[in-house]
Formats: structure tokens, sequence, C-alpha cells
């Protein structure tokens, strides 16, 4: 993409370094601080007992050993897994459904503006207004429910429904951020791909897998792999609505994390939970990245 | 710069029949598909819009109205006495017979605790990655390339792994419960913002730069008098990301903040819905807080829309 003008024939032959130092320092300063040291003091914590009060005490590996044989990790880890594949799942085939009717329906930026909206909220706040709409007694969404003929569905406070809900409001907030990531990348596909194909007499449809998919192809994995990392971090949604409840059924791995060193101040334990994740992400982004061949596109 | 058009109030949703005409100048009428493509358009919209105007509605009723009315279209009862129990307004035994809990919301404060904090964030953030991404893309050191695959490599680090020793971090510093603790881990940089204007630096001719040195001035200068101004319109667009996730963050000053003294809006909108009483949760106050609460990024949107739309494709993927 872009490439680095070579420097032309050099005046100061000595190089910026003086006062490439002195612009870098700031940045420098925030990443060794807050970036790379507390990335190596992470791991340094996992191996040890830590309370804050006291100094950490090395345990070796007696955290993972402990986590391995946790079963509530192991449930938050299969309830953020669950929470994962349908949030990204379902939000990922809107996204696309929005981006695409965005770029062959219409190019109106204002409708660009109203589906990006719910993004400028917070989760807090959305968790929030999700949790009036569904109210069981209340909420205008159960009142749907009953005026359909079911029954009132407890949207939060059930085992089978609360992840699924909680996956879909944030999918409320999200899916207008990846839509627009990937309209941009529909923007970059040539319109007159689309007419030739039209000329030939095809489809939408037909347009859509043969032209929209292979090309989108590249962002759609990077969007991806973006969107699954971020997913994986669900929190905030879960703290105003559910905090973890009921029985378990929402204790999402961060939110287990955040348990652990704020709520028993087990920092130590926490921190190893944190490099689980860190490796599960790790491994989640060579994988797709793998998979998806993220690097080629199939421009040209 | 041209002011886009405002959308304080939600656009009405775009009916088959206007798609209809923008469309026609081909043959026949407008195909079945295009008509579910519009139809579906529209539900989207709805499903976007709707809970905004419900948080409006449910505000401006009472909660006695809401529990007799729950499907009125219409606020039920209206009246501003959520607004005024979400601002503190309301004394203790008036909010308590509203249905409020009784706990006020120290509004204002927060709302410059946030204000103070996404500012500082944005700032700084900003300036400081915007003199680094010129000293990678513009200038000659030693390591640079080195230094530069480092930050890169710092995107990949998921928040959540740095938030727990970056709390020791600031507990350490004695600056919990201290706004400059909040702001501080993603003050100085965050490697995408780094990346980001190094990008544009990096597309800026370099005669530009070099027609400037010739009438001698020196680098520092040339950086804030030519390119930093030239870097206004990314500057901008990182500058209004920044803000919208700053402004949004919950998690990290929830770990840092325990009193009003450094609470920002959206932990103190998460202890206000805490505080209400389980038995009947007061509603209207609710909303009317989580309204106040989301008001500024909905006003900061109506002066950029057609910016942040813009921005949004333009930072994701690169």
């Amino acid at each position: 993409m872009t490439v680095a003008s070579t420097s032309p024939p050099l005046r100061r032959p000595r190089g910026d370094g003086a006062l490439a130092a002195l612009f870098v320092a700031p940045a420098m300063l925030g990443f060794l601080v807050f970036l790379l040291w507390p990335t190596l003091r992470g791991v340094y914590l996992s191996f040890t007992r830590f309370n804050l009060l006291t100094p950490a005490e090395w345990v070796g590996l007696d955290n993972y050993v402990r986590m391995v044989h946790d079963p509530i990790f192991w449930d938050s880890l299969t309830v953020t897994v669950e929470y994962v594949a349908i949030n990204i799942g379902v939000q990922t085939v809107s996204a696309l459904a929005i981006a695409v009717l965005l770029q062959r329906l219409t190019q109106s930026a204002v409708l660009r503006g109203i589906v990006l909206t719910p993004y400028l909220m917070s989760n807090v706040v959305a968790g929030i207004v999700w949790l009036w709409i569904l109210d069981t007694q209340l909420g205008i969404g159960n009142e749907i429910v009953a005026a359909l003929g079911f029954d009132r569905i407890p949207f939060l406070a059930d085992e089978t429904w609360a992840i699924p809900t909680i996956a879909l409001i944030n999918v409320w907030r999200h899916v207008g951020y990846t839509a627009l990531l990937l309209f941009a990348g529909l923007q970059a596909i040539p319109n007159d791909m689309y007419e030739a194909a039209k000329v030939d007499g095809a489809s939408e449809g037909r347009m859509f897998w043969r032209i929209t998919m292979p090309l989108l192809r590249p962002v759609l994995a990077v969007v991806l792999i973006m969107t699954v990392i971020g997913s994986f971090q669900v929190f905030d949604t879960v703290a105003v609505t559910t905090s973890g409840g009921p029985a378990n059924a929402t204790n999402v791995l961060q939110f287990y994390i955040y348990g652990a060193a704020f709520g028993r101040f087990q920092f130590g334990y926490a921190s190893a939970m944190s490099v689980a994740l860190l490796v599960v992400l790790s491994a989640i982004t060579f994988l797709q990245y793998r998979l998806t061949r993220a690097g080629h596109t199939d421009l040209g | 710069m041209t002011t886009p058009t405002a959308l304080t109030t939600p656009a009405p949703a775009p009916t088959p029949t206007s798609a209809k005409a923008a469309v026609q100048p081909q043959r026949r009428g407008p195909s079945l598909g295009r008509i579910a493509a519009w139809a579906m358009m529209t539900a989207i919209v709805l499903v976007t819009l709707l809970p905004f105007y419900w948080i409006l509605r449910t505000a401006l009723s009472t909660n006695a109205g809401l529990a007799a009315d729950p499907t009125n279209p219409l606020p039920v009862h209206p009246t501003t006495g959520g607004f005024e129990r979400a601002l503190g307004l309301q004394s203790t035994k008036e909010a308590i017979a509203q249905g409020g809990a009784g706990g006020g919301l120290d509004f204002w404060r927060y709302l410059l605790n946030s204000v103070f904090v996404s500012t500082l964030i944005t700032g700084c953030q900003i300036f400081f990655s915007a003199m680094a991404a010129y000293a990678f893309a513009r200038l000659r050191w030693r390591g640079r390339d080195t230094v530069f695959g480092l930050f890169l490599a710092g995107l990949m680090v998921p928040a959540i792994f740095t938030l727990l020793p970056n709390f020791v971090l600031i507990k350490q510093l004695g600056l919990v419960d201290n706004l400059l603790g909040i702001a501080l881990p993603t003050m100085f940089m965050t490697p995408f913002a780094v990346f980001f204007l190094r990008q544009f630096f990096m597309n800026i001719p370099r005669e530009v730069e070099e027609a400037a040195l010739l009438d001698g001035a020196g680098k520092i200068r040339v950086f804030f008098r030519v390119l930093l101004p030239m870097a206004s319109t990314p500057v901008l667009t990182l500058a209004i990301l920044t803000y919208i996730t700053a402004w949004n963050d919950y998690f990290w000053p929830l770990m840092v903040s325990y009193s009003d003294s450094s609470r920002v809006l959206t932990v103190a909108l998460a202890i206000f819905r805490a505080q209400t009483p389980q038995t009947g949760v007061d509603w209207s106050g609710l909303m009317a807080a989580t309204l106040i609460a989301a008001l500024p990024m909905l006003v900061l949107f109506a002066c950029f829309a057609r910016r942040i739309v813009s921005s949004v494709g333009f930072t994701g993927i690169k």
C-alpha cells in the first residue's frame, strides 16, 4: 500500500536521532509503563499468590493447576464461547446484510448515520435500556411477546435465555459499526464489476456470491478477527444486566476474572486466567488469519 | 467545514415510496426483491431507533403510570420527575414517593469527571501519538523500524490483559480513586493511534517539508507549523473516535474509582441502576439518567455525523 519515499540525498548525515528521541519519548513512556511492563508483569503475577496487601509470593504453577481443576473456570469459558458464537454469528451476518443493503440499495449518508447511533451509547446504557425493554412485568418487549399469545419470557433472569439475550443486546450496539467497516470494504470493489455482471444478466444473489463475497473476504477476515477479540472481552453488559447470574449462567470469563481480583483479591489467580484468555485469543487470531488467508486479496 | 445535517431527532424511516422515486429511471416498477430489501432496511432502522424513543417516552412518564399502562406509545402522565430525580433535584422524600431510591446522582460532578477524563485522554493521546508518528514516518534514526515493530506488536495485546497489572501499578502510584489514574494508561499513546497517524504522515509529499526546511525552519517548527495543521483531518477523525471510546469506557474506571470524586458517568449510571429498589425499579428515573448520560455523545454525533460515519470505515481496516 504505502511506500515510504526513500530519503533523498542526505543533507544531515547524522540523521535526526536526538529529535526523534524527543518526539518518541512520551509515547515510548506510555508504551513501556502501561503496555509492555504490565504485559510482563501480568505473566509474572500469574505465578504468584498476590492480594495487593502483601508482596507477591512465588507459587510456581499453582494458579494454573487450580485453574485446570476449577469447574467454574471451565463453565465461564464455555459460557464465553457460547456468547461469542451467538454474538459474532448474528452480528457478522446482520452487518454483512446491512452493508450490502447500504451499498446496493442506496448510498444514503443519513442511513449510515442512523445505523451507527447505538455505537455512540456505552454498553452500560445499552444494557440498562434493554433491561427495561425486556422487563418481565412492564417491558414493551415482553408486552409484545404476551400480545402474540406467548408466555412472558424472563429474558435476563432465565439460564437458557440470558446469554443469547446479552449477545443480542451487544449485537444491537455494535452491528452498525461492523456494518460500516464492511461497507468501507465494499466501496473498494469497482462498480464496473457489478455493471458488467448485470449486462450478463446476473441476479443480485449471484453477484453477491460471485463478486461481493470473494472480493470482500480479506476485509471480512480482518473485521472478524477484530470483533471476535472484542467479543471475548464482554464485561460491561453482563455487569449491568445480570451480574453473572442466574446461577453463573452469564459468568463470562472477564466477569469471573474481575470477581477473583476485586471480589476475592486473588490477583495471582485472576492473572493466570487472563494469561489463559490471552492464549485463547492469540490462538484464535492465528487460526483465523491462516484459515481466511487474510493477507491475500482476490482483487486483480 | 460544512456542518452536516443534524441527526438529533431520529430521522423518519425511509419509506418504500421515496425509494421508488430514486431508483425508478430504469424500466418497469420496483422489483419484488427491491421492495423486500427496502422492507428489510426499514426494519433495521426501526430496531435501531425505537429503543431511543422508548427511553424518552419512559423518562417522561411516572412510575405509577408505567405500571398502569405499559404499552402506551406516549409518555404516561407526562412529568419531568424522572429527570429531577436523576439530577438529584428532588427531595429524598419526594423521590421515594415517586418510586426512586432516594439516593441522588451527583450528575454535574460525574459529567465534569467524564468530560475531564475523556478530554485529557483524547488531547494527550493524540498529541503524543502524532509526535511519535511523525518520528516514525519522517525522521531518520537508528532502530526506528524495530521500535515501530514493537509498538505494532502492542496492538495484539488485548486490553483485559493489561488491566490487572495496570491497576496494581496505579495503586502503587497512589492514583486509585483519582481522575488522573483513570486517564493515565491511555494518555500517552495507543499503538493504533500511532499507526493510524503514521500512515498519514508517510503520504505527505516530502517536498512540502523540504520547502519549509529551506526557508530555515527547524524540524520541530516544521512539525508544528506545517505537518500537524495538514493532518487536521485525520487528527479530528481519530479524536472523535477516541473521545467516544473514552467516554463509554466502563471497566477501567470501575476498577479505579471508589468515590464520587473520580466517578465518571458510566460508572455512576451503573450504580444508580443498582441502587433502585428491586421491588419496583425506578424505570422513569433510570431512563432519564440513561438519556442524560448518553446525551453528550448524541450531541457530538449531531455536530460531526458525517465525519464520524465516514471515519469508521476509514480507521477500521487499515
